[in-house]
């Protein structure tokens, strides 16, 4: 908010509020409580357990990254009040048409790269066209995407290969320009100088004695954050963020005020499938190898991500920064019970319980803003 | 009144038919700079296919639209508004969980520049709108709060005064009372009279003589497709309107069995 200069008088029907209620419809509330809970949680109970020295947090770092860089997508998404469950689809797709293109078929890694993202940029847009013309719930419609898109991972490599998880991506991406964008790491110089002075951990013996357990922030991280800052840049500060807002909070209106609303939904679908390629390129530059199973479930994490964010399943209402805290949540427990020990299988039933939580604490704050009884 | 200046826009022998039936059957209405001129008629008078006729969702089957002393064809509503004729529906264009200011510039956001990027003025947009709104006599919380803890007739108050902003010559307003209580709708008759001292041609749809009797310079009254006659102010009572209306006869006998409380 900004100050005007002259104070209006004061309007004798209009409730003060409380700094706290204000807090309140914040869509970030909930992402930044519940971040100081899981840190503290943690931080009492996996404080010796290694979670939180360099490996240990290098570890959740890139768990939640992966996360935020679809959240980020679906975030968008959603708030323009649209939904993708073909995002986990998307991703072992895009893998898999990488790794085709580059083992399978020997053309060079940066023309697998822009092909798998042009296709899957393209499949977006039929999402959103299909959706914007027939006028079907998006959650059909992607839903069809999901088995369409899974189908033909599976398929196309058994055609080709006759096996379901091709390998070598590494040997094809030597010397490559653009693999290392998605493969690489960063910063390697700050770790070594960290390593130096003893701040962080270093190998105390074997051929790599004296370099830095941690060698640097893996690109991953790297997107994540880029995708994080345009996104809430984007949303917050720009024209179209208005008309993403407008397009979910309700399209018809939005259109009788000349926002171009079919446009900003399919620029949104568009942004999804960019986001999840990110994805997948940079876990088929890590691992070398793309498989058909990749990316399963990954939709609905992104989703749980999203609403644990502040954001309404509803559209019109959500924050970037809030749906990159979910995913900071959902990768700092995910591997923090690992840490601590707890049946992995738990993580699951949290999951369903924070996720339920934050719908209830959302439909509050919805109240809240608008009124409603 | 300002009958010595030509009016701002002329509909003269408008017929609309869509297919077999015959919504208009020949309507003239014109409306003056600075005049708040009522619609009235019932349910099915053909108010809403007029007023769309005019904002240009329509185009007329027959008759023609002088705006501004020149024939008119509006080929969709954006020309309409470009034009400067706006309109204010029923079901308001206002989205409730964003804030006023972010509302009152939906698809006309002002830009400013930096560098490569264009970006949301926030600071000018939450000073224009806070500016506008206490014109209009409401005093916003701020600019960020939510349009969904405004009450009906600050919605319709924050839509007048986005499109008077916006350069409205013409402002149509589709029963902005309807559904409001009586402060409420006190509060919206006020800010037609403050819209119309600025010069602005106000055509205000109503089906409610009370309410048009209270802003309108002068009164038109549509039944079944067609106008029954235009009324300076002063020159009928509120028993003649309703009667004109409602086409006389079966009113009559109502109001008298319901001993004239209608």
């Amino acid at each position: 908010m900004t100050d005007t200069a002259q104070t209006p008088e004061q309007d004798e029907r209009v409730k003060e509020i409380s700094s706290f209620r204000k807090a309140l419809i914040r869509p970030e509330l909930g992402g930044i409580c519940g971040t100081v809970l899981v840190f503290l949680f943690f931080a009492i109970f996996a404080g010796n357990s290694g979670m939180f020295n360099s490996q240990g947090v290098l570890n959740w770092s890139t768990v939640s990254a992966q996360f935020m860089i679809i959240a980020v997508g679906a975030c968008l998404l959603m708030i323009a009040g649209e939904f993708d469950l073909s995002v986990g689809s998307m991703i072992g797709f895009a893998g898999m048409m990488i790794a085709i293109f580059s083992v399978s078929l020997g053309w060079p890694v940066w023309i697998a790269i822009i092909l798998a993202f042009l296709i899957c940029m393209s499949i977006g847009a039929l999402n959103g066209y299909i959706v914007i013309k027939t006028g079907l719930p998006s959650f059909i419609v992607t839903l069809a995407f999901l088995f369409i898109l899974r189908g033909f991972t599976i398929f196309i490599p058994q055609q080709l290969e006759n096996r379901t998880i091709i390998g070598g991506i590494s040997d094809a991406a030597e010397g490559d320009w653009l693999a290392p964008l998605f493969g690489g790491q960063v910063g390697g110089w700050f770790f070594e100088f960290l390593g130096e002075r003893g701040l962080i951990e270093v190998f105390e013996r074997g051929t790599r004695a004296g370099e830095p357990v941690v060698d640097g922030i893996p690109m991953l991280i790297v997107w994540a954050l880029v995708l994080v800052a345009f996104g809430h840049f984007l949303l917050t500060r720009t024209q179209f963020g208005n008309w993403i807002f407008a397009a979910g909070g309700d399209a018809e209106a939005a259109r009788n005020s000349g926002v171009p609303v079919n446009a900003v939904k399919i620029k949104m679908f568009i942004m999804t499938a960019f986001c999840a390629t990110v994805f997948a390129t940079c876990q088929v530059m890590e691992f070398g190898s793309a498989a058909a199973d990749r990316g399963i479930l990954k939709e609905f994490e992104a989703i749980i991500a999203v609403v644990i964010g502040g954001a309404l399943l509803t559209g019109g209402y959500g924050s970037v920064i809030g749906a990159a805290l979910g995913a900071l949540i959902f990768g700092v427990v995910q591997q923090g019970l690992f840490f601590t020990g707890v049946e992995s299988s738990l993580f699951r039933v949290f999951l369903g319980v924070i996720l339920l939580l934050a719908v209830i604490l959302n439909t509050y704050i919805r109240r809240l803003i608008t009124g409603e009884r | 009144m300002t009958s010595e200046h030509a009016p701002i826009i002329e509909m003269r022998n408008i017929e609309k038919h869509f297919g077999s039936v015959i919504a208009l059957a020949g309507v003239s209405v014109d409306v003056f700079p600075g005049e708040c001129h009522c619609l009235l008629g019932d349910n099915g008078a053909g108010k809403s296919t007029f007023i769309k006729t005019m904002s240009g969702v329509h185009k007329p089957t027959a008759g023609e639209i002088m705006f501004e002393g020149k024939p008119m064809h509006f080929a969709d509503p954006r020309d309409a508004i470009s034009a400067g004729i706006a309109t204010v529906h029923q079901h308001l264009a206002m989205i409730p969980l964003m804030s006023v200011s972010r509302n009152f510039f939906m698809g006309n956001e002002p830009v400013k520049k930096v560098g490569p990027l264009k970006l949301f003025d926030h600071d000018y947009a939450n000073n224009v709108t806070m500016e506008e709104m206490r014109k209009m006599g409401i005093n916003l919380r701020g600019p960020d709060q939510a349009v969904g803890t405004l009450s009906g007739g600050e919605r319709q108050t924050v839509a007048i005064a986005r499109a008077v902003h916006f350069g409205a010559k013409v402002l149509i307003l589709d029963e902005p009372t309807s559904a409001l209580g009586v402060r409420q709708t006190a509060n919206v008759l006020a800010t037609i009279d403050k819209v119309r001292k600025q010069g602005i041609a106000v055509v205000f749809i109503t089906h409610n003589v009370r309410h048009a009797l209270a802003v309108g310079d002068r009164f038109t009254v549509l039944n079944r497709g067609k106008t029954l006659g235009t009324a300076q102010r002063g020159q009928i009572t509120p028993e003649e309107l309703q009667d004109m209306m409602a086409g006389g006869q079966e009113m009559v006998a109502l109001e008298g069995s319901l001993g004239g409380t209608v």
